[in-house]
């Protein structure tokens, strides 16, 4: 199958592992992956932080890019959330009706990755190889916006070598939120330490997420506590196999001192 | 109405009532934040109702179905709720009571006052109620030199204590049994002195206290649940039973009432009365269900007053995104899933209205530039809209009041160089590749200049890659 890859500006500007990996998946699994380049950014910072006006042009472009394609994968739920859930409606606001049906019909091929690979691709054995002991973040994006309910579990569950605990009070969220990390920092990091405090009950020495913008947030409080744990895209571990973790993985996955 | 009403709907008026805050919420919610005693209460009570409520709501095969009719009846209301007032107004004031309509606070707080008076009573037993706290009635009373006393349990514990409430369910929740003692021992006329703080002992004194006002004050004053249109009948639901008594015991009752309240008909109860209370106490039918249809010759108050208030009401229906925050029947379940609300409790949000529904619904009561940062008070984490027994979709609305916050002048500037940078692929690839320089600062300059120091003073930024992705397609 050809798929098209929807990056995110986030994956692509400061986690391109997760994007890399997500080529590689795809590939290994015998689909053929395209790039589209001029995509950039699909404009939910703008409309959640106030700007919608803002945002139409990013969801023109993201629409007019991504149209050509049948299947759109990400690997990210907020992104593909703010393409389901916020571009027809930001079209309709700015009172363009043609856009807004563009957008909508974009949004019926865009797929977060687990959905992708167990409702398009039919696979939850993807024959990766990840011999640690892994919990589960269900961001508030994936479980409650796009619903992927436990596609990413029944994908970990099939991984060789992984070991996976459950996440006491998985549900809650981690105190990203895009911008309120920054306009409301304190409660966000309150939110934070309890996220952090169950991942450290849970023994795991890697938490996982379907979200870059989650784990970047859960991974750089743990990082400030030195506390040995890291965060890990599931891309990154669907992707690894018994082959290619021993080149790969410590130069990507060290601790950060 | 009392006036010729032309133009936009107006919002509630400031110097009156509790709906906006001192400051804005991130300074008060800081502050309450470092109060470890108030985060574990809240932590233990929330989850608490969080687990009942829970395990209630599961126990309903068609829960979905009745949530979809509760909020199917309320937009019914909301389409066409002038034509539903007069009918109740109608109804009620055939029953025998008498209509009173209030454009806002000010007005409210003046005729409850004026009809107080004119019984000669100084006192008067309150119901728990969400409008009056809205609308500041105990402070117009006290300035008028009426005493009021709630009769709620948990009104009196902020009442005595001198505080604010902080949930709309249980306004005493961010106090423990500890301080219910102190508080009960300091401030209740009469109590014992050995006061232990077992919770049936507490109970206990608050009984013997409020029996005496019960049945010694010819006034009360309440809020209602739900209005019946085709019927003209008021509904109070409550847990205690002290409700039942300020409903039936004095001689003059004051129903202070939200218009959005009413419901068509008689049946749309039925829809309510099992939403409600497993949505917000986790009761599967809440004790007490008090309902009246004007005076009853001999039995119950021999006068009744409702008094219907907009206080910015109209302008909430105004906007079709936002109306649906009308939709709200007070349940509190939104509360009990927020993790901003748990962990900062009420006060923070400034308004009688906390929570993920009190940060949509005061700043669209109040006009949003007088509540600005209340929509930014969510990380849109989509708890309150999956909890809402009425379907209000909260991150809808945040968003939506986002839009017509007043911005920061310098973020205006980042967002609008960031949208246009994004809207140009090869100018969005150089500035990706200049976050690459923060690798020249070296490992200890993670630290970003504010506004987005916040972050990075609890979390640690991650390092640049040496590639991003696109350079890395490029390079295959």
């Amino acid at each position: 199958m050809r798929i098209a890859l929807f990056v995110t500006c986030l994956a692509d500007t400061l986690f391109p592992e997760a994007a890399k990996a997500t080529v590689r998946l795809l590939e290994r699994l015998g689909h053929e992956v395209v790039f589209p380049p001029g995509q950039t950014c699909c404009g939910q910072m703008h409309v959640n932080t106030g700007y919608q006006a803002q945002a139409v042009p990013l969801v023109r472009r993201h629409a007019r890019v991504f149209d050509p394609y049948d299947v759109i994968v990400a690997p990210s739920a907020s992104c593909v959330g703010s393409v389901r859930h916020q571009h027809a409606m930001v079209a309709r606001r700015a009172g363009d009706v043609r856009l807004a049906s563009r957008a909508e019909s974009v949004a019926g091929r865009t797929y977060e990755l687990s959905e992708l690979l167990v409702d398009v691709l039919g696979v939850t054995d993807v024959g990766a190889y990840f011999p640690h002991r892994v919990t589960y973040h269900p961001t508030c994006h994936a479980l409650r916006m796009l619903r992927v309910g436990d596609r990413p579990v029944r994908l970990l569950r099939a991984v060789r070598g992984l070991d996976l605990v459950e996440l006491p009070a998985a549900e809650q969220c981690c105190g990203f939120g895009g911008t309120f990390a920054v306009k409301n920092a304190d409660t966000s990091t309150a939110m934070l330490a309890d996220k952090m405090r169950h991942v450290l009950s849970t023994g795991a020495d890697v938490c996982t997420a379907g979200d870059s913008s989650c784990l970047m947030h859960i991974g750089g409080g743990l990082s400030r506590l030195r506390s040995g744990v890291r965060t890990v895209h599931l891309a990154q571990i669907l992707a690894s196999t018994e082959r290619d973790r021993a080149v790969h993985e410590r130069a990507e996955l060290v601790v950060r001192s | 109405m009392t006036r010729t009403f032309l133009g936009m709907p107006a919002t509630a008026p400031k110097g009156v009532g509790q709906l906006r805050g001192a400051e804005p919420f991130p300074a008060a919610a800081r502050r309450a934040l470092a109060d470890a005693q108030l985060r574990r209460n809240l932590g233990h009570a929330t989850a608490t109702i969080r687990a009942k409520s829970g395990a209630v709501i599961g126990e309903v095969p068609d829960w979905e179905q009745l949530r979809a009719a509760g909020s199917a009846i309320k937009a019914d209301v909301l389409a066409r709720l002038p034509e539903l007032l007069e009918q109740l107004e109608a109804q009620v004031t055939a029953a025998g009571g008498v209509v009173h309509w209030a454009a806002d606070a000010n007005e409210a707080n003046a005729i409850v006052v004026d009809l107080v008076r004119a019984t000669g009573s100084d006192r008067v037993i309150k119901v728990k109620s969400m409008a009056t706290q809205e609308i500041g009635l105990n402070e117009a009373f006290e300035s008028a030199g009426i005493v009021p006393v709630e009769t709620d349990l948990a009104e009196l514990i902020v009442q005595l204590g001198d505080d604010r409430p902080s949930h709309i369910l249980v306004p005493a929740i961010h106090r423990n049994r500890a301080e219910i003692r102190e508080i009960f021992l300091r401030a209740m006329p009469g109590v014992d002195p050995a006061l232990t703080d077992e919770p049936a002992v507490l109970a206990a004194a608050a009984r013997r206290f409020l029996r005496q006002a019960f049945l010694s004050t010819p006034v009360a004053v309440s809020g209602a649940n739900f209005a019946v249109a085709e019927t003209g009948t008021l509904a109070v639901v409550e847990s205690e039973g002290n409700g039942r008594m300020c409903l039936t015991l004095p001689e003059t009752l004051i129903t202070v009432m939200g218009v959005e309240k009413v419901v068509p008909a008689w049946r749309d109860l039925d829809v309510f009365l099992q939403l409600l209370p497993r949505a917000s106490t986790g009761e599967r039918m809440n004790p007490y269900t008090s309902m009246w249809t004007g005076v009853t010759p001999g039995d119950g108050p021999q006068e009744f007053h409702l008094v219907l208030l907009d206080n910015g009401r109209s302008a909430v229906l105004a906007d079709e995104v936002g109306r649906q925050a009308l939709h709200c029947i007070r349940c509190s379940a939104c509360l009990n899933v927020c993790p901003v609300y748990e962990r900062t409790g009420g006060h923070a949000y400034g308004s009688v209205y906390p929570g993920p529904i009190g940060a949509v619904l005061s700043p669209q009561l109040t006009g949003v530039a007088d509540n600005a940062s209340l929509p930014y008070a969510s990380s849109l984490c989509g708890a309150c809209y999956d909890a809402c027994p009425v379907k209000i979709n909260i991150p809808e609305l945040l968003v939506h009041l986002r839009d017509q916050a007043p911005h920061p002048p310098g973020e205006s500037a980042v967002m609008a160089a960031a949208a246009y940078a994004m809207d140009h692929p090869a100018l969005f690839a150089a500035a990706q590749r200049a976050t690459r320089l923060r690798r020249l600062t070296g490992r200890r300059g993670q630290a970003l200049p504010p506004p987005l120091s916040g972050w990075t003073a609890g979390r640690d930024l991650p390092d640049p890659p040496t590639q991003t992705f696109r350079q890395w397609w490029a390079s295959r």
